[in-house]
């Protein structure tokens, strides 16, 4: 490409029916818009301002998902019905169907609405164009539409909580996985289980389009001289999760409007009376559903590569095998699907085969893990805000990860499927591994986006008390599903309120911690400490921190060189 | 961006409304659907014009949105590197696409491959009230459910597949020799020759049209139905949506050639009618698949079964 070459063909002829609008625009030259013009916002083409919806969409939606999450540990708190009894608060929280509503739609708002706009639309966004060196996305009114898609999936998904489900109750509550035949027309005749369908129908769209702008960015886009192997490794994450979105989300789509016919046009998929499946959708849903577990915790590995090097002096420990490692994630995660049904009939041999490749995927991970670890080793280390994030998320996710080992086995599974300790793991590699990158990129990169510092003894307290909070919420649900708990009910024996007690008392501590993130935003906001273009220092490399803080509103007019 | 101080290629497109009001667009649609299926709000169950308004505003949109997109590219905005990305773009499309196919052609061959579990009495439930149907499955082609139009009783009876090398066999050539005709239409536009582009383009619709008329007619003489079994079921979305892909292509097609009238399109640059060429070329594909594995195989796999269709 000759990028440094001016433009040929626009300089010339046929531009002339908006050639007024050009002179306009050079008089007023580089003035960038208003931060509150409306326009700015609705009709945006530009990935850093896009970018800033996605986070801001993310925290809104985030927020109502921590508030359906602090629903149920309450309700958790003690044995009995404590909130879908009827009658607290005026019956506000109806029967106990009601808690099944709020655990679905906790599941699929922080997966579709918090974690991925975040991760992927948020620092995708703000960060792969600039650490690639480019000027913006390759389509940036795509880029526009991807995320406007996600108010309107999200405002489906509200709905259906308020519309009929099954009979005499409202919502769907069978589980963010959408198993028939819970969601058939037989268990939720209502509309409910419809506007859940088409909100991840949606949702699938605007991701779709996302991916293809990332991958067509990445692989078009990057400044001269910058090679695969020689590309920042956020956006190597980036690229590989787009990859898996692109491969995934039309399957679940197509499972999805399989359900669909069949609640609303008598269609047969998963109707075992006219030789339908309802197992087919199982496999349907996590052939997507498995690439979704790594399209959420990929991004969060570029972040944590840039911070551990970063704030460790040192560039990180096997660039190539670190990159190479998300690329085999990627791969295999499409072939080990079925390691979430064991429990469903299945073969052994096939069971047998799922347990191997899913045990394989321990090696990739393994190669992460050890590379964070040697590229701390020897550095000189500081232990910064994101750095520990950085370091929590480590731990955190290797306590997943060592779960995750145990629940490959399709003989332990068969015991713990469906129990606490698996819904124990899942937050482990989610909640305090995804969530937990999210905050390390939050405090990275708070200075470039928002050219204000903010203050890093809120910022730590926001750790610990997340660190301390979110184990204590999610450590003692191992014992409870080894102890037999399983997930998605109401109310327990009350042989296991100890470790319910502990965990719910663990939620109050993480809101105490998030009390401090907003406090921490709020005071950045109202001080306004003047940010610096690179406040880390000689260990952050990657073309960001060439800019200012925050970035030009268009950046890389003359393209950046690199050797 | 005629702007001195920008010294790349690339297009910084300028703010639009279209991307705001397409979603707003989805979300009338999805809205009306949801209304015409269950009924919602002021939308009667079964409203047919329900989705209309988010359809029209879509259609709207994609218009106003693609227009200027032209626009833009005409303004010399779609230099050689954005041209790079939006042939991409196009391949990514079509690749998500080829994995929505994928959902159907899993659904249809979990059914040709493993009927016979259904009909086992060691996997099925004793106490199922469609066992009678069920036992049907223990051979192909499978049985499916049939309301008997004058007593109203529930009769279980076989499946009768097409013949595939009849009318199928037909619309395989049909969209195989639109394949060519395109091509034509494609070296005609780049030697310059566009009265050749035009004729070439012209048979690919009508050849388009065709196939979808033919498959119309051969859904009319089914011998199985949509919502008797799992066959029908699977047969009719998955060579369903390959016809709605076909109307799409053709309407893109369609497109293409009345930009051609219009004078539109270079010998060297002509990035839509490339990806109209990429989308066909991709339906027809898509259709070899189900032509082999939906049609051919269990036809030769299991043999004709009951007296079939044409």
């Amino acid at each position: 490409m000759s990028a440094d070459t001016k433009s040929a063909p626009e300089a010339g002829h046929g531009h002339g029916h908006d050639h007024g609008h050009d002179q306009a625009h050079d008089d007023h030259g580089h003035h960038d818009p208003k931060w509150y013009s409306p326009a700015r916002w609705l009709f945006s083409t530009n990935h850093k301002d896009i970018g800033t919806l996605y986070l801001l969409f993310a925290l809104g939606a985030g927020t109502v998902g921590m508030i359906f999450s602090g629903i149920m540990r309450v309700e958790l708190a003690e044995p009995g019905l404590q909130l879908f009894n009827g009658t607290a608060f005026g019956g506000f929280f109806g029967n106990p169907e009601n808690y099944n509503v709020i655990t679905t739609m906790h599941g699929l708002i922080m997966i579709f609405f918090m974690v991925m706009p975040a991760l992927i639309g948020g620092f995708g966004n703000w960060f792969v164009p600039l650490m690639i060196g480019a000027p913006d996305m390759a389509m940036p009114r795509m880029n526009n539409i991807s995320f406007w898609l996600l108010p309107v999936s999200f405002t489906l998904l509200i709905l259906s909580m308020f519309v009929p489900g099954p009979p005499g109750a409202n919502g769907f509550g069978g589980g963010w996985v959408l198993y028939p035949p819970l969601s058939s027309h037989d268990a939720n005749p209502g509309l409910a289980m419809d506007l859940v369908i088409f909100s991840l129908h949606v949702a699938g769209i605007s991701s779709i389009l996302g991916a293809i702008n990332f991958i067509v960015t990445i692989l078009n886009m990057r400044a001269p001289g910058m090679t695969l192997h020689k590309m920042p490794l956020f956006a190597w994450s980036v690229l590989v999760t787009a990859f898996l979105l692109v491969l995934a989300l039309p399957v679940l789509a197509g499972a999805l409007t399989m359900l669909l016919t069949d609640r609303n046009f008598g269609s047969k998929f998963f109707e075992p009376a006219g030789g339908g499946d309802p197992i087919m959708f199982q496999h349907l849903f996590w052939f997507f559903g498995h690439p979704e577990v790594y399209i959420m915790i990929l991004p969060g590995f570029g972040i944590i590569s840039h911070v551990i090097s970063t704030f460790s002096k040192k560039p990180v420990f096997g660039y190539l095998g670190m990159a190479y490692a998300m690329v085999s994630i990627g791969v295999i995660g499409f072939i080990v699907w079925a390691h979430h049904m064991y429990t469903v009939g299945m073969n052994v041999n096939l069971k047998a085969y799922f347990v191997a490749a899913t045990m394989v995927i321990a090696v990739p991970t393994g190669i992460k893990i050890f590379s964070w670890i040697a590229t701390m080793w020897g550095g000189s280390i500081e232990f910064k805000v994101p750095m520990l994030w950085a370091i929590g998320f480590i731990f955190l996710f290797t306590v997943g990860g060592v779960t995750g080992v145990v629940l490959a086995n399709a003989g332990v599974d068969h015991a713990l499927h469906d129990t606490y300790y698996v819904v124990a793991h899942f937050h482990y590699v989610l909640s305090l591994g995804a969530v937990f990158t999210l905050f390390c990129g939050w405090y990275y990169w708070f200075e470039k986006m928002w050219g204000v510092k903010y203050n890093g003894f809120l910022g730590g307290l926001h750790f610990w008390f997340m660190f301390v909070g979110s184990n204590m919420v999610f450590f003692p649900q191992h014992f409870l599903g080894l102890n037999g708990m399983p997930r998605r009910y109401v109310d327990y024996t009350p042989a296991f309120r100890e470790w319910h007690h502990w965990s719910t008392i663990g939620y109050y501590v993480v809101l105490v911690g998030m009390a401090f993130f907003f406090v921490g935003l709020i005071e950045a906001m109202v001080r306004r400490r003047k940010a610096e273009a690179n406040p880390w220092g000689e260990g952050a490399t990657t073309l960001e921190w060439t800019l200012s803080s925050p970035p030009p509103f268009h950046q890389y007019n003359d393209l950046p060189r690199v050797r | 961006m005629s702007d001195a101080t920008v010294k790349h290629d690339y297009h910084l497109v300028k703010p639009s409304p279209w991307p705001l009001l397409g979603a707003i667009a989805f979300l009338m649609l999805f809205l009306g659907m949801a209304g015409y299926m269950k009924g919602f709000w002021f939308i009667e169950k079964g409203a047919l014009w329900a989705p209309a308004p988010g359809f029209l505003a879509l259609v709207f949109v994609c218009v106003g949105w693609w227009g200027d997109v032209l626009k833009e590219s005409r303004g010399g905005d779609h230099t050689e590197v954005v041209q790079i990305s939006l042939r991409y773009g196009m391949v990514l499309f079509i690749a998500s696409e080829v994995m929505f196919f994928v959902a159907w052609f899993w659904g249809f061959f979990e059914m040709a491959i493993f009927f016979d579990v259904r009909g086992n009495a060691a996997h099925t439930d004793l106490a199922n009230p469609n066992l009678e149907n069920l036992k049907g499955w223990a051979h192909w082609p499978v049985t499916q459910i049939v309301t008997n139009a004058e007593t109203g009783a529930r009769e279980f009876l076989p499946v009768r597949p097409f013949d595939p090398f009849h009318l199928p066999l037909v619309n395989t050539l049909i969209l195989l020799l639109s394949g060519t005709t395109v091509t034509w239409a494609h070296h005609a536009l780049q030697s310059g020759d566009r009265a050749g582009a035009k004729w070439g383009l012209l048979l690919t619709v009508i050849l388009g049209i065709s196939f979808t008329s033919f498959q119309a007619i051969e859904y009319a003489e089914a011998g199985f139905s949509y919502d008797g079994s799992l066959y029908g079921s699977a047969f009719f979305m998955a060579t369903g949506f390959h016809g709605a892909h076909v109307i799409i292509g053709t309407i893109f097609l369609i497109v293409c050639l009345l930009r051609l009238m219009a004078g539109g399109m270079k010998p060297t640059k002509h990035l839509g009618f490339e990806f109209a060429a990429w989308y066909w070329h991709f339906v027809d594909v898509v259709w070899l698949f189900l032509f082999a594995f939906v049609y051919v195989a269990p036809h030769l796999i299991f043999g004709p079964g009951a007296p079939a269709a044409h």
